[in-house]
Order: C-alpha cells, then structure tokens, then sequence
C-alpha cells in the first residue's frame, strides 16, 4: 500500500496529466521528495525555504496538514493526500 | 420581542440542539439558526456593520456607490442595508452562481457586473479591484479585509454562543471571508479559553481551482491561522449528504455550505466520542436552503445531486 496523493489541475503538467499518484514516506516533507524524484520539478513547487508555499494548502485525510505539524506532519499508507491552491471559493 | 426596526432585529438567534444527531448525551452537538437574520443570512452581521463603521469613518455619504466581490449573500445583506439607507449597490459576482441569488440582488436594487466562472471569487476579487481603481468615488468594503466584518462576530455572535452555551467546547463554522471564524474565535479563546475553533472549507470542483498559476492564489487579508484549532477540506458529496441529513433527522432546512460545516461537526464530535471526553460543539447555520433550490440539491439521489452541482459555487 502507499500514500494516495489528489494532484490539482495546475501541477498536473508534472504529472502528464494524472489526477492523483503514489507516493512514500514517514512525513508529508518526504512525501514530496518522492513525488519530485518521480516527477521533477513538482517540489520546487510545493516547499520553499523548506516550508509549504504560502498560496498552496495540503490536507492529510481533508485536515489542513498547517495544524498537524506542517511539512513534519507524519503520514502514513492508506492515507490520502489533497494539494489545493489557495483561492477565495464561492458564496461570500 | 419587539425592534424600531426590522435591522434592530440583527442577530440573537436561536441555539438549537440537534438530538437526532448528536452521538451521545455527553457529546451534543448545537446549531446557531443564522438564517433568521433579516435577510437570511450570517452575513447580515457583517454588512450592517461593515457599513456603519464606514459611515462612521465618513467613507459613505448619502449617495454613495457601494462596490463588492460577492457571489451571494454579503451582496444581499449591503444591498438590504443600502436601499434603507440611500446608497447605490454594484455586485462584481462569478457568473456560476445560482439564479435565486441574481434575482434577490435585482430586488434589493444592486447592479450586478458578472465576471467570468473560471477563478471563482478569485477573479470576482480581482475585478471588482480593477473597478474600484476606475471609480475612486466607489467605496469598495471589501469584506475580505475589513475588520469591521470579524469585529460584527466578536461583538455579537460570539457573546450570544457563551451567554447560551457556557459550556461550549468547540466552535465551527464555514471558512470564506474567515470573518466568523477569526470574530467568534478570537471571542471565546479570550473569554473561554481552551475552547477548540474549527473551520470547513469548501472543496469545490476543479473549475473553481483553476489558477493560471500557483501564486495567484488568494487568502483573505482577515485570515490569522494562530486563531484556528484545526481546518478541514469538505468535499461537496459529503456537504450534500450532511444537508440532507440535518433535514431527515432535526427538520432543518439549511444551505449546502451548512452541511459542509456539520460534516466537520460531526467529524469533531466522533473524535471526542473516541477519547472517551465530553463536548458541546456550536456550529453555524450560514443561510436556509431557499437560495439552493434550483440547484437541485434536495432531489433525486445524492448522486444526482452532486452531478448537478458540480462546478457550481455551493459556498
């Protein structure tokens, strides 16, 4: 088993096109250093200066991974990863 | 009760427990009936404030053009405000929102500019900011920064939740402008302290996520995260299925942002049910589900449903 990770339309030139992918590893940092060997560039992306990048949220299992410990949130297999942007959404 | 009038009657809405949801006598959960605002929504608490304190700042003067990003409920809450008041209202909302919400806006006077579906309320942002520079005379509230929006919260909602639940221990409610979240929350860590503020957010389909690139991304300018517990990522399946559930078990009939807030509810209140540890969780009813009916959203199977309202702006 592995870690399920929902890519959003915007990375998914990194991706030829797939909307979700496997990935490996004891936290959601190396989560992302394994997706970036499979698909390079898409780190880059992602963290900066070792931190999530400001407009991008990733949710552990639909939990903002900002409150589970950030980058250092542990992960495990079975667990689903969703990568958004940020945006403003709908009814305000 | 009686009122001067019918904006004297903002607010103190009712607290209502849900039996037939909640796990269990020691965890219950509680839902703040916000669509019995003046206009029937949450967000009559942030327009009427959000114009007052402009008033008072001498911002909006009799005559006024009001301009704001709104696909909803905001813009029907100024626009109310602002025929009582004498000002004129333009809307800058997506045009992938439901015909109830153009119709109650026409009814209230405001102009409506749409601006285009893909970006969502990003590019309705984004628009109405471009107008604003073209007509400086416009006065742009901007409710996604406007701290008179969080501060109608924190001076209203949130004492009404402590004076009828002083034993609250999480709070809840739907994460757009934040202004609920960062009002009640900042309200309850000061005056009950340890009291868990949780947020859910909509996930809307890919249409709405369709940046061109990453940093034009938006978090509103009201955001302070320090405020939150946690966040949590409702799809709009699982809104839909709470939606219904408030109405087949409580007889509630809420928007569908409602039932993404009670997933997350419910989601809370099983955890608390798992550590074996008591807990009176509030959540907010945002708005009833009138404005949602042609959506589809209460007919046919949740399937259906779900087809229909995909790519539509249900929050």
């Amino acid at each position: 088993m592995a870690i399920e990770v929902r890519i959003p339309t915007i990375l998914r030139n990194l991706t030829d096109g797939a909307k979700t992918v496997e990935g490996e590893g004891a936290t959601i940092a190396e989560l992302i250093t394994h997706l970036d060997k499979n698909h390079p560039g898409i780190g880059a992306r992602l963290v900066e200066n070792d931190q999530l990048r400001r407009f991008v949220n990733v949710y552990l299992n639909d939990e903002d991974v900002r409150f589970l410990g950030g980058i250092d949130a542990p992960v495990s297999d079975g667990d689903t990863v969703t990568v958004l942007p940020a945006v403003a959404g709908g009814a305000r | 009760m009686r009122f001067d009038s019918l904006l004297g009657s903002l607010g103190h809405t009712p607290l209502v427990g849900l039996p037939g949801l909640s796990p269990s006598p020691e965890v219950r959960i509680w839902a703040k009936l916000e669509d019995r605002n003046p206009t029937g929504s949450i967000k009559d608490r942030a327009a009427f404030f959000m114009i007052e304190q402009a008033e008072k700042d001498g911002l909006l003067t009799p005559g006024c053009t009001i301009l704001e990003p709104t696909s909803g409920n905001t813009g029907i809450s100024l626009a109310m405000v602002a025929r009582l008041r004498g000002y004129r209202m333009v809307c800058v909302m997506p045009e992938n929102t439901s015909a109830e919400r153009s119709q109650l806006l026409a009814m209230w006077g405001a102009k409506i500019h749409y601006s285009p579906a893909e970006g969502g309320s990003n590019e309705a942002v984004r628009v109405a900011k471009r107008m604003a520079a073209e007509h400086p005379e416009w006065v742009m509230l901007y409710q996604y920064g406007n701290p008179a929006n969080a501060r109608a919260h924190y001076e209203t909602t949130g004492p009404e939740l402590l004076a009828d639940l002083p034993e609250i221990t999480h709070f809840v409610a739907g994460l757009g402008t934040t202004g609920t979240l960062m009002g009640v929350g900042r309200y309850l860590r000061e005056h009950k302290p340890g009291t868990q503020i949780v947020a859910a957010e909509p996930r809307y389909g890919e249409l709405v996520y369709g940046l061109r690139n990453i940093d034009e991304g938006f978090i509103p300018e009201l955001y302070d995260e320090t405020v939150l517990t946690t966040r949590f990522s409702v799809p709009a399946d699982a809104a839909l299925k709470r939606t219904r559930e408030l109405l087949d078990k409580e007889g509630i009939f809420a928007g569908i942002s409602t039932g993404g807030a009670l997933h997350a509810a419910l989601g809370v209140a099983a955890r608390a049910v798992k550590a074996g540890e008591r807990a009176d969780i509030a959540f907010v009813i945002a708005d009833a589900g009138w404005k949602y009916l042609s959506t589809g959203a209460y007919e046919g199977t949740l399937e259906e449903a779900e087809e229909r309202l995909d790519g539509q702006l249900w929050a």
